[in-house]
């Protein structure tokens, strides 16, 4: 058992958990990650990141072999023969879906931190207020000023890039220097200054480098982030937390290590370890800690602690308010217009950025009031067509070739990203039916987007096609592509902090109310959605966590 | 931009959705993957020599070598070969192969000869008449209706060309590391694309 012991454990290994790894060490204490998938070492195991296009035999497309190995992963754009390692394996974790719902998922060391899509942004008190001002679900329990210097400290840290735009909706940050627009955005974003009042077009805050930061190299604009970078240009536990953890020494990693559940002292009212389902050999261990960070994503520290029942807590550890499980949460996305930027035939770009534009949210605030709730914000960028366009009046031939080594017009789209709101209703829990490969229950999914979100939905759609139109683009046209919950791979909500026990699973510090050495710090806590991209949030109120965490062990409270 | 930018950027391919649907990008119905595996239709593992040698051809008279290599050059038949064994459904597998058979039919009936038998101005002008056929048909056809395989010849070529280390770095532009970005570089006609 001594062996087995240590001061701290990590459950996953991700964006959240990586950073809890990285202060809980800092900060001294004997530290375990475990890790339900295989190890991805850093630069070594990115195996296709200097790959050239030609370099692979479907040029990056799926096969039939692929759509049928991952019939989830196949419903978009994330199925693909360039990183197809970096996703989970979906014959040997299923899961139920009682209503559709979209799981993209990463079971490796690094989990999704490997292909997120750094886009970065503080939530505001609009945010933090909004679930108490609209009267729904339950008031978040720490506010902006709570979490300001913990963005600062995430931000200096995680290397975000990007602008102080002075922008009451989205907070300002301790930014590297920003990225640039290109030459169109540049004069939409001025025009939509122009016309609108509170609408604003910034560059991306993206947690790409773009100076040297902690012996990463910066961006060298090559666009392939999500097959790894050997540069280390982008944020991930790969390139930033782990090595920083290991470099304390008290770091231990322990990958296939399935954490089947949370051990939980009835006498001390306290965890007092976990027990791990070796992936690879299918024995069982025990690990003991003194506290206990749950960050495996929303979904799976839900099931964690789903999977902890004991005769105390039948549903789960952290169970007793009715909450674990509910209030699953995501941003709805897919809407949006797009069109053509005329007049910029002489105009063109060097290298590939990997950022766009973002449109942060102006509905319901400011005064505005519409037939829903709550708000979201765009993502986008103009570009010039490349060789799959259609080129008009040309069929085949030498002109037709020559005409297509050339760049075609210039567009531009905006994307919305909602956000969805915490329904109760909304939520996961365990079959008792169905297994995974290692006899493990498996999640069902009864979850969907409702009225509020789909009458967002039109203006995110519309506003997009008034913008651009105002801002002089051609042939603005709209869409709505459709959304299924989960696709916006912003899980949030299953084990939400709020003020009271009785309604909330965790407090103000992320601690769960029925047991305060586990800290849950990853998107599960999430009381509402907002709708900006939720990552920086997670980094921040993890390390916010860990500084408590720490400061109540000295207090021997916890 | 990001990985959400994807979606626009390769779906699309001549101005309308890829065929094959999932090569890229399926967005929409999942239920084809049960559908597949179903389908016991068999189909050849892959194309012959000949067929590839014709497949060439084809792609060389969609893109002929102009001042830069042509689709020949980056052996597009043989690309072809792969991506309608591994990645084309068994329904467009079969239109594809029967329509080698059919390229060849229409070319002996308009010229007696068959498409490898026809000189640089008759494949140019026959493959044009199949575009306008193609494109056409294009223009009624329905989701459900089958495709065309003239449509997925030129399809391939240009997927195959554009993505092929000559047409990428020859009739493109390629640059592995561009270790800065500059979004307004002035252009004139006749600069080539960046290939990424």
């Amino acid at each position: 058992m001594a062996q087995n012991t240590y001061d701290a454990i990590v459950i996953g290994s991700g964006i959240s958990g990586g950073m809890a790894a990285k202060e809980l060490t800092e900060k001294g204490l004997k530290t375990i990650m475990l890790e339900r998938g295989r190890n991805v070492e850093h630069i070594k195991d990115y195996v296709n990141a200097n790959k050239a296009p030609w370099e692979f035999p479907h040029r990056g497309g799926k096969t039939q072999q692929m759509i049928k190995d991952y019939p989830v992963l196949s419903r978009d754009y994330t199925l693909n023969e360039t990183n197809l390692d970096f996703w989970t394996n979906e014959q040997k974790s299923p899961y139920v879906e009682a209503k559709p719902f979209d799981w993209f998922r990463g079971y490796q060391v690094g989990g999704r931190s490997l292909m997120w899509g750094r886009q970065s942004y503080r939530l505001s008190d609009f945010d933090f207020e909004a679930n108490a001002k609209d009267g729904i679900a339950v008031d978040w329990p720490i506010r902006y000023k709570d979490m300001a210097p913990w963005y600062s400290h995430a931000e200096k840290f995680a290397g975000i890039s990007g602008n102080r735009d002075g922008l009451a909706q989205l907070p300002d940050g301790d930014f590297m220097p920003a990225m640039e627009m290109n030459v169109v955005e540049k004069d939409v974003a001025a025009r939509i200054k122009k016309h609108f009042k509170n609408r604003d077009m910034i560059i991306g805050r993206t947690a790409n480098i773009t100076k040297p930061h902690n012996n990463r190299v910066n961006c060298q604009y090559r666009n392939k982030c999500w097959l790894g970078c050997q540069f280390g240009a982008y944020f991930s536990t790969q390139s930033a937390t782990l090595p920083m953890a290991m470099a304390t020494g008290n770091l231990t990693l322990r990958p296939f290590s399935i954490v089947t559940k949370i051990l939980y002292d009835k006498d001390t009212k306290r965890a007092k370890g976990v027990e791990v389902l070796d992936a690879e050999t299918n024995k069982t261990y025990e690990y003991f800690a003194k506290v206990i960070f749950v960050n495996a994503s929303a979904l799976n520290s839900a099931w964690v602690l789903m999977n902890s029942a004991t005769d105390v807590w039948p549903e789960g550890l952290g169970s007793s308010s009715g909450e674990l499980g509910h209030n699953l949460m995501d941003h709805h996305f897919r809407a949006g217009a797009h069109g053509d930027a005329e007049g910029y035939e002489d105009k063109y770009v060097f290298g590939r950025r990997a950022n766009g534009i973002y449109v942060p949210r102006y509905r319901n605030l400011f005064g505005d009031k519409r037939d829903y709730i709550r708000g979201f914000g765009y993502q986008g960028s103009a570009s010039r067509e490349g060789w799959s366009r259609e080129v008009a009046e040309m069929s085949i031939g030498g002109d037709y070739k020559d005409a297509l080594t050339e760049p075609g017009k210039w567009t531009m789209g905006i994307t919305g990203f909602g956000e969805t709101l915490p329904y109760h209703d909304n939520r996961t829990y365990l079959s008792k039916t169905e297994k995974d490969a290692w006899g493990l229950p498996v999640l069902v999914m009864d979850a969907t987007i409702r009225d509020n979100e789909q009458k967002m939905r039109v203006d995110m759609m519309e506003d997009a096609k008034e913008m651009l139109e105002k801002a002089g683009l051609k042939n603005v046209n709209t869409y709505n592509n459709g959304y299924t919950l989960g696709g916006g791979i912003h899980e949030m909500g299953t084990a939400r902090m709020g003020l009271d026990p009785k309604t909330s699973v965790l407090n103000k510090h992320n601690q769960v109310w029925d047991a305060p050495n586990v800290y849950v710090t990853d998107g599960a806590a999430m009381t509402s959605a907002a709708c900006v991209n939720p990552s920086l949030t997670y980094l921040a109120m993890t390390a916010r966590a860990v500084d408590h965490a720490v400061s109540e062990l000295k207090k021997q409270n916890i | 931009m990001n990985r959400r930018d994807a979606l626009g950027r390769v779906a699309l391919l001549m101005g309308g959705a890829v065929i094959g649907g999932d090569l890229f990008l399926s967005g929409c119905s999942t239920d084809n993957s049960k559908k597949t595996a179903k389908a016991k239709q068999k189909v050849e593992e892959t194309l012959d020599a000949n067929q590839v040698a014709l497949l060439n051809e084809v792609g060389e008279t969609i893109l002929p070598a102009t001042k830069t290599p042509g689709a020949k050059a980056a052996n597009v038949g043989g690309f072809m070969a792969v991506m309608v064994r591994d990645c084309y459904k068994p329904e467009d597998q079969k239109i594809f192969l029967e329509g080698i058979t059919k390229l060849n039919d229409a070319s002996k009936q308009k010229y007696s000869k068959d498409f490898m038998g026809l000189d640089a101005g008759q494949r140019k002008e026959f493959l044009t008449a199949l575009d306008a056929e193609q494109k056409q048909y294009a223009q009624t056809k329905t989701l459900e209706q089958p495709n065309h395989y003239f449509r997925m010849m030129k399809e391939l070529t240009l997927l195959g060309f554009f993505t092929s280390e000559p047409g990428a770095t020859q009739a493109l532009r390629y640059l592995p590391i561009p270790g800065k970005y500059d979004g307004n570089v002035p252009y004139k006609k006749g600069d080539r694309a960046w290939a990424t």
